[in-house]
């Protein structure tokens, strides 16, 4: 949230730290997306005989790519000790 | 064969090595140097108790029946700790900002400091946690009955025993190091390192079975994904909304459950910490998880069928002969049970205590806070009885159960169960216009919809909820069937519970929210917590400053002992700039205080005890009510009493008035009766004059003396004309004079007052006056005193005669008449009357030529307006170009009156 008073422009670290925030809230938003939107495709498209494998490494590999993604963010946000709001 | 024996042994020195850990920390955290005790790492495995007995060995099981389903329970979290940014960092901000204690105690404070909504909460949260510490018994229950049985069965303690031995030993460990010390900011750094140790043990346990099964039993990854896809786990029951339910269960429950709620929130230290969590919990999640499936594919593959999948993690190994991996996985998956059941023992003995016991004792003590005994005494029994009494409930359920039912069920029957706090928890957090009612109504319509449509059906038929109610809907109404209310088409329980309960709780939630309106308290709380980024420093609701200090202090030391209290008052003392003694009790210190008490016994108890103190801190309506009240009050005196000082000043100066009014008539009592004297004096000096000169004088001829007794005479009848006058005018003045009312003709009044003016000489060198008149206009019938009204004409008629000063003399007599007035007007054509003098013609005595003056007292004016004045009427001196001209007017009287008479 932008404070109304504040500044029209920031500097290119105070904006560059927004988009890290950015970023940081939209992690959760596309990991949901990428949990759950394939899963009818996949439920579908997986018979009674259990194609059980490509499921599951689709789901270790996006796991493992926002827990990646989860951790830059949060060392990029740790070195800002002024990322609050 | 591993011996039971060596089981027992091996359990009860990891016990004792945790007791010894815990010990230690505790000791560390005691002499303030926390250090390595408080790193994001230790933060990051504490949270794993997240992943219970029931994940240890549960997922396992749920991976043979259910597939993939049991990865969502992970990826939930994994999604609510991956947008930290989002809501977590807010949480626990708000708990460290307000000394937040548990779930409970969040929704308290938001809401106003609900006591009620406390213990609603707080009965949900045992009701929901119970079935969940039974699970954990049961499991170590388990798994020890696996040992009796692989180590030939000889002599192994029932089920039943094994659980109350665990039971036991728990409530143990939960009392020596979760109520050790009540902190004013409710963290067990002796716990928390205990329960990190054990997360390290269960996941170390968990991947070195995983590496045996892959590498030991089967011959490495690419082998053991061909036996998955070979195998018989399928997805055929994971529909697809089953999937969503457990992501958003799972994710409303790392939030909810107390216990994670206590691990992320209470004894959260810094909120950075959270930021490693953030990758570093989903990491452990994702090791944890990494080889269920394997496990399970090469359990159902090697080991007997009818084997329980839930015990593969331990089985396998056993089947193995891998003793020192089977005690590792045994240790793993009782580390998983202990920690979680000490925590949430911890979490809802806080809850218990905090929101049920104490307001209970505080109502019954009848006594003030200030004089009622120690309360942290009070508090640590109940925190102890309560972790007891919990345990046991745990262990009766379990007993009730009888140990049935597929562990993974009773978790998911727990976590809905708990997610019915979220709505009221995220409106409370982000949204202004949620109301404490609308919480309450929606937790008690969640609650109810839980309980109704999956934790009472979950007994499948007892007395509880008998199975025809189950089958047939309760009263035999169809639509009211627990697993398909009103019909709903959803062949899974779970996700029938969840969109009925929480689909209704929220929508109940938002509507009575949005159709009520917050108490003043709860809006500045609401305030605080959905804006608490912009003031972390947190302002409370106003407090009354009418309290001591020393009356503070005796509470503080009562709740968070004498040191801590002493010590918390000589920082405060010192922040005020004071040298020394006690701080004063300024607003922002008693609300730091009730902060630090409410990280002891919890917000809304806090707030009544100082609230007790200070004189009602909680602004209520009521009080605001009687302010305004008084506030009026005030104002109306105040305005009374203006209105009766504007009274006041009005009377004087009335009063004023009335004295300088008496003062001019006193001067013209004065002046009228020095004037008075001066006109009987002038005739009466002549009259004894002549008299003399009659009586002293012999010579005197008859002509001299007939002449001087004339005048003698002349002077005796002025002298009396004078006196009538006086006494006519005194008498007209005094208003005690009766006018007559008779009727008759102007014009004939206005002849009787020519004849009798002027039927005295001319006087001497004058010409006689020459007067207009229009008869026919003056011919109209008059009521009033007829002799008066002629007395006043005569007066004026001689008063033109003898003071017109034109070379011939002429008045003119003009009558007119409204609907009110008849006007007679006496107009002369002499010079007038000098503008200066206009003012005085009517006043008494007074005669504007001397020359003219002889045989007028000068009063004739002055009893003209007197009458005029009594007749109702007036007489006044016109503006005129030419001459002297009076206006005599009087009322006209009414037609009915006039025709009448």
């Amino acid at each position: 949230m932008s404070d109304p008073s504040g500044p029209q422009f920031l500097d290119v670290r105070s904006y560059r730290r927004k988009r890290i925030v950015d970023a940081a809230k939209l992690l959760p938003v596309i990991g949901s997306i990428g949990l759950v939107a394939p899963v009818p495709f996949f439920f579908a498209s997986i018979g009674e005989t259990g194609q059980v494998v490509p499921l599951a490494l689709y789901f270790f590999g996006l796991w493992l790519v926002l827990i990646v993604l989860a951790f830059v963010l949060s060392r990029i946000l740790l070195g800002d000790p002024a990322a609050d709001e | 064969m591993l011996s039971f024996n060596i089981l027992i042994l091996v359990a009860t020195l990891y016990v004792c090595f945790l007791f010894a850990v815990a010990f230690m920390a505790d000791r560390r955290a005691r002499r303030g140097r926390l250090g390595w005790l408080r790193s994001p790492v230790v933060y990051t495995l504490s949270l794993s108790i997240y992943t219970t007995a029931w994940t240890f060995y549960g997922a396992v099981g749920s991976a043979v029946r259910n597939g993939l389903e049991f990865l969502a329970i992970y990826l939930g979290p994994t999604l609510v700790f991956v947008g930290w940014w989002w809501f977590l960092r807010k949480l626990v901000r708000i708990g460290r900002t307000h000394r937040i204690t548990s779930i409970a105690d969040l929704l308290s404070s938001r809401y106003g400091k609900s006591a009620f909504l406390a213990v609603i909460v707080t009965m949900l949260a045992v009701f929901a946690s119970t079935p969940y510490i039974a699970l954990q018994l049961q499991s170590v229950a388990l798994s020890f009955s696996v040992f009796a049985e692989a180590s030939g069965g000889e002599g192994g303690p029932s089920l039943n025993t094994t659980a109350l031995w665990v039971a036991a030993g728990l409530a143990l460990f939960t009392i020596l190091f979760g109520t050790r010390t009540l902190d004013s900011n409710e963290q067990h750094h002796g716990v928390v390192t205990a329960i990190a140790v054990e997360a390290v043990v269960k996941l170390v346990a968990l991947l070195t079975v995983g590496a045996f099964v892959v590498w030991g039993v089967a011959s490495g990854p690419a082998d053991i994904l061909e036996r998955i896809a070979a195998a018989d786990i399928s997805v055929k029951s994971a529909s697809g909304s089953r999937w969503v339910t457990l992501m958003v269960l799972s994710a409303a429950a790392i939030v909810c459950l107390p216990r994670m709620f206590q691990v992320t929130v209470v004894e959260n230290s810094d909120e950075r910490h959270l930021a490693t969590a953030s990758w570093a919990f989903p990491l452990y999640l994702f090791l944890m998880s990494l080889f269920v499936l394997p496990i399970a594919v090469m359990g159902l593959a090697e080991m007997p069928a009818g084997s329980n999948p839930d015990l593969y993690v331990l089985t396998l190994p056993i089947f193995h002969d891998q003793e020192a991996l089977a005690m590792l996985a045994f240790l793993g998956g009782f580390s998983s049970a202990t920690s979680m059941v000490i925590v949430a023992a911890i979490a809802l003995a806080t809850m218990v205590s905090n929101h049920v016991v104490m307001p209970v004792w505080l109502y019954f003590s009848h006594t003030s806070v200030k004089l009622s005994g120690d309360v942290r005494n009070v508090l640590m029994v109940s925190r102890r009885i309560s972790i007891a009494a919990i345990l046991a409930l745990g262990y009766g359920y379990f007993r009730f159960t009888g140990g049935s039912g597929a562990l993974a069920s009773i978790g998911l029957i727990a976590f809905t169960g708990v997610a019915q706090v979220l709505p009221a928890l995220l409106g409370g957090l982000f949204w202004r216009g949620a109301t404490r009612r609308g919480a309450v109504a929606s937790l008690l319509a969640g609650a109810f919809l839980w309980a109704y449509t999956l934790f009472l059906p979950s007994f499948e038929g007892s007395w509880l909820m008998p199975l025809s109610v189950i089958e047939h809907g309760a009263f035999g109404l169809d639509y009211l069937r627990p697993r398909a209310l009103f019909g709903a088409a959803e062949s899974d329980p779970l996700v029938h519970a969840l969109i009925w309960s929480l689909g209704v709780n929220a929508l109940i939630f938002v509507t009575v929210s949005l159709l009520t309106f917050p108490a003043p308290l709860e809006r500045t709380q609401g305030l605080q917590f959905v804006n608490v980024f912009q003031h972390s420093s947190g302002r409370g609701a106003p407090a009354s400053m009418a309290v001591a200090s020393d009356d503070l202090l005796i509470l503080a030391q009562r709740i968070v002992g004498s040191e801590t209290a002493v010590a918390l008052f000589r920082a405060a003392a010192r922040e005020q700039g004071k040298s020394g003694g006690m701080p004063d009790p300024t607003r922002e210190f008693v609300e730091r205080l009730e902060r630090e008490l409410a990280g002891t016994v919890g917000a809304a108890t806090a707030h009544a005890m100082v609230g007790q103190l200070t004189g009602g801190a909680t602004v209520s309506v009521e009080d605001l009510l009687a302010v305004a009240e008084e506030t009026a009050q005030i104002m109306e005196h105040s305005v009374q009493l203006e209105a009766q000082s504007r009274e006041l000043s009005r009377t004087a100066r009335e009063l004023q008035r009335a004295n300088e009014k008496l003062t001019a008539l006193s001067i013209q009592k004065d002046s009228f009766l020095s004037q008075i004297s001066h006109e009987l004096r002038t005739p009466m000096t002549s009259i004894r004059s002549f008299a003399e000169i009659l009586r002293e004088s012999d010579d005197l001829s008859p002509e001299q003396a007939k002449r001087y007794s004339s005048i003698i005479l002349e002077e005796s009848i002025r002298l009396t004309r004078l006196l009538d006058e006086i006494l006519d005018l005194s008498v007209l003045e005094s208003k005690q004079v009766v006018m007559k009312t008779e009727s008759g003709n102007l014009s004939a009044i206005i002849d009787r007052a020519i004849l009798a003016a002027t039927v005295a000489a001319t006087p001497d060198g004058k010409r006689p006056l020459l007067i207009e008149r229009d008869q026919s206009a003056e011919d109209m019938s008059i009521v009033c005193d007829l002799d008066r009204l002629a007395q006043v004409f005569i007066n004026l008629i001689s008063n033109a005669r003898k003071y017109c000063d034109a070379e011939e003399p002429a008045l003119r007599i003009k009558a007119s008449r409204d609907k009110t007035m008849t006007v007679v007007d006496f107009i002369d054509n002499g010079t007038g009357i000098a503008e200066q003098h206009r003012d005085i013609v009517f006043e008494k005595f007074s005669r504007l030529t001397d020359a003219s003056a002889a045989g007028s007292a000068g009063l004739g004016l002055a009893i003209s307006r007197e009458i005029m004045r009594n007749l109702g009427g007036s007489i006044e001196l016109l503006r005129s170009s030419s001459g002297v001209a009076f206006r005599v007017a009087f009322p006209t009287a009414q037609p009915s009156a006039a025709n009448s008479l």
